[in-house]
């Protein structure tokens, strides 16, 4: 089975400061790290291929910084990696991103395309369906499991209140839950050669079949007009102290006034 | 003029309460740029929704009705409503951002060519353009970006469950357009093979809220009993939801729910920023954590740096005194 798995590298969160004066956010000082949900797509297409067979290729679209991350995801267990690099693809909202993945698809080829439920920077869930749509091809989203049968995919999506169990033909594409395995750690040995030998292959617009209407900025269908920086609620933040007893009556009498 | 169109989510048979929520900002919104607000319903024999529906303050109800849309299908269902969207050409659309409702969004908007606007907590019309404009947050729920669709796009936006207020049923007077798509077997895609689900609870609407975290090891007796004592609802932060230790509809945060109780007592919770922006809302927070560096006593107004195995049960006990 050749396998995509999509993947994206996130700032934490915790660690991405904002200025209000200028209204912009500042990563600088935030650590990178591949999103975790699309590690777990990860983890699910390196099980499919140990039980089926096949390739895995991860991808991602996003500027050159991105390539140690790609690496990393050699050095889980891709085969191979493909950083989608250009100035031209800057500035997307999920429309032109999702169309430039899925002709990166149709230039890599596959048979199942997968991705991370959801990205903890901007979490709009919309590029899987989105990329899905572009391809013409079904998609599950929220999946937990994932099972290969004869040409098939038994797939486990969360839903309100419980779970589904969908089958799907192939080509299909599936968005992965956050936490629904645990990402291996990459092999010691494998990870010296992603970081020495192998080589990522970058390819810019030049490289792809694109109608440049649906790239990057001038592709996007939405703009940002402002940020705001939300004011964290004024808290009290009253210690309660005491034996445990004295700890669990103040707390009783906060709790019959509320 | 061409109107705001709500999808009208239904699940086993019943309407959705975000599809309410949503409903009854459309219509608002509707009055205020002078235009109609329609409901979309889409399945097979659904006349009773469609009923339902009608109760609510909105001005047409356009009812897609086709035997292949009796299963959920995003690719089916996204082919459905663009041929209604090409026939009618609505100016905006809203769905909410449930599993089902924010995929078969998606994928209508590159049928269509719209912008959309996913998860979004506020929205309202810009007075200058008489645009939709939708507030999403990000970055863990900390930050909120205002966002505007390009020019002569369709406008979509998908919203939040929980952050509007459900409408009054008003009205009964909608006009109701029945249309039937063109679909084959080919465009369903998917196969249902199984559906397992329980009863949920709303718990954007709970009154008390007693919220678990990693400190409890997946160990919730302590903290049901104390729900139960008190009359609250038992919610988790997300690791245990992942573990299976409750439902993720009782998952708290940016990819959960958010709380509007008067109270959360949070117990053995770190305070991650993913989490916290569930609990803004929240009128009174109690926080019971071991670590006396524990962020997420920044978060709660009142707060205890003990075991809450110890603290908890005593707490319990001293309620029933
Ligand atoms: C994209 C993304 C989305 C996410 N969305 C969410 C979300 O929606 N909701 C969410 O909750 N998380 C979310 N997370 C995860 C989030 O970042 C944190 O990892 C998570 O909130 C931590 O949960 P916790 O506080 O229960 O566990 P921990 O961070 O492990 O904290 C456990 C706490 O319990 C305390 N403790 C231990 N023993 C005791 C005891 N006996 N008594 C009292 N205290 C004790 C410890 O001191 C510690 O502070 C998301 C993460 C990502 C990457």
């Amino acid at each position: 089975m050749k396998i995509i798995v999509c993947v994206k590298v996130v700032p934490k969160v915790e660690e991405v400061s904002f200025d209000p004066e200028t209204k912009t956010l500042d990563r600088s000082k935030a650590t990178n790290e591949l999103n975790e949900a699309d590690k777990n797509a990860l983890e699910a297409a390196l099980r499919l291929k140990e039980k089926v067979g096949g390739t895995v290729v991860a991808v991602s679209m996003g500027p050159p910084f991105f390539e140690p991350f790609l690496k990393l995801c050699v050095a889980m267990g891709a085969d191979d990696a493909v950083l989608l690099s250009d100035k031209a693809f800057a500035a997307a909202d999920t429309y032109s991103t999702s169309y430039v993945l899925a002709q990166a698809a149709k230039k890599i080829g596959y048979d199942l395309i997968l991705c991370g439920e959801s990205t903890a920077d901007s979490g709009t869930a919309q590029v899987p369906p989105q990329m899905a749509e572009w391809l013409g091809i079904p998609h599950v989203s929220y999946a937990s499991t994932i099972e290969a049968t004869d040409g098939k995919l038994l797939v486990r999506r969360t839903v309100k209140g419980g779970y589904e169990l969908v089958e799907t033909p192939l080509p299909a594409l599936i968005s992965v839950e956050l936490g629904s395995n645990t990402p291996r750690f990459p092999d010691f040995k494998r990870k010296r050669w992603a970081d020495r030998e192998f080589k990522l292959t970058i390819w810019g617009s030049k490289d792809l079949t694109l109608d440049m209407q649906n790239v990057g900025r001038q592709g996007s269908k939405t703009d940002v007009i402002d940020l705001r920086m939300l004011a964290p609620t004024e808290r009290k933040r009253i210690k309660i102290e005491g034996t445990e007893e004295e700890i669990a009556e103040k707390l009783a009498s906060i709790i019959k006034e509320t | 003029m061409r109107g705001i169109w709500t999808f009208v989510e239904v699940q086993d048979g019943a309407i959705e309460d975000v599809s309410l929520e949503v409903l009854g900002k459309a219509s608002e919104l509707a009055r205020e740029k002078g235009v109609e607000s329609s409901a979309v319903i889409a399945g097979w024999q659904l006349s009773n929704i469609v009923e339902e529906t009608a109760k609510y303050p909105v001005d047409k109800i356009y009812y897609v009705e086709h035997e292949l849309l009796r299963q959920y299908s995003p690719s089916a269902y996204a082919k459905a409503l663009h041929q209604l969207v090409e026939r009618h050409k609505p100016e905006i659309m809203l769905f909410g951002a449930t599993y089902n409702g924010a995929d078969i969004a998606a994928r209508l908007a590159v049928k269509t060519g719209a912008g959309l606007i996913a998860h979004v907590v506020g929205l309202e019309i810009e007075r200058e353009t008489g645009m939709l404009i939708g507030h999403v947050p990000g970055f863990g729920g900390s930050i909120v970006a205002v966002c505007r669709c390009r020019p002569n796009v369709l406008q979509m936006a998908t919203v939040r469950p929980g952050v509007l207020e459900k409408p009054q049923p008003a009205g009964g007077n909608a006009e109701i357009i029945k249309f039937s798509p063109e679909l084959n077997e080919q465009d369903v895609g998917l196969r249902l093979v199984e559906r397992s689900v329980s009863p949920t609870i709303d718990i954007t609407r709970a009154e008390r809220v007693v919220v678990a975290g990693m400190g409890t090891g997946g160990d919730l007796t302590p903290l049901k009993q104390l729900a139960e004592k008190i009359g609250a609802e038992l919610a988790v932060t997300r690791p245990l939801a992942d573990m299976g230790a409750a439902p993720r509809d009782v998952q708290i945060g940016s990819t959960g729910y958010s709380l509007r109780s008067k109270l959360a007592i949070i117990a053995g919770a770190s305070g991650a920023a993913h989490f916290v922006s569930g609990i803004r809302d929240v009128k009174t927070v109690i926080a019971i954590n071991t670590d006396p560096n524990a962020p997420i006593f920044e978060f709660a107004d009142y707060y205890v740096v003990g075991d809450l195995f110890k603290i908890i049960p005593r707490l319990t006990q001293a309620l029933a005194r």
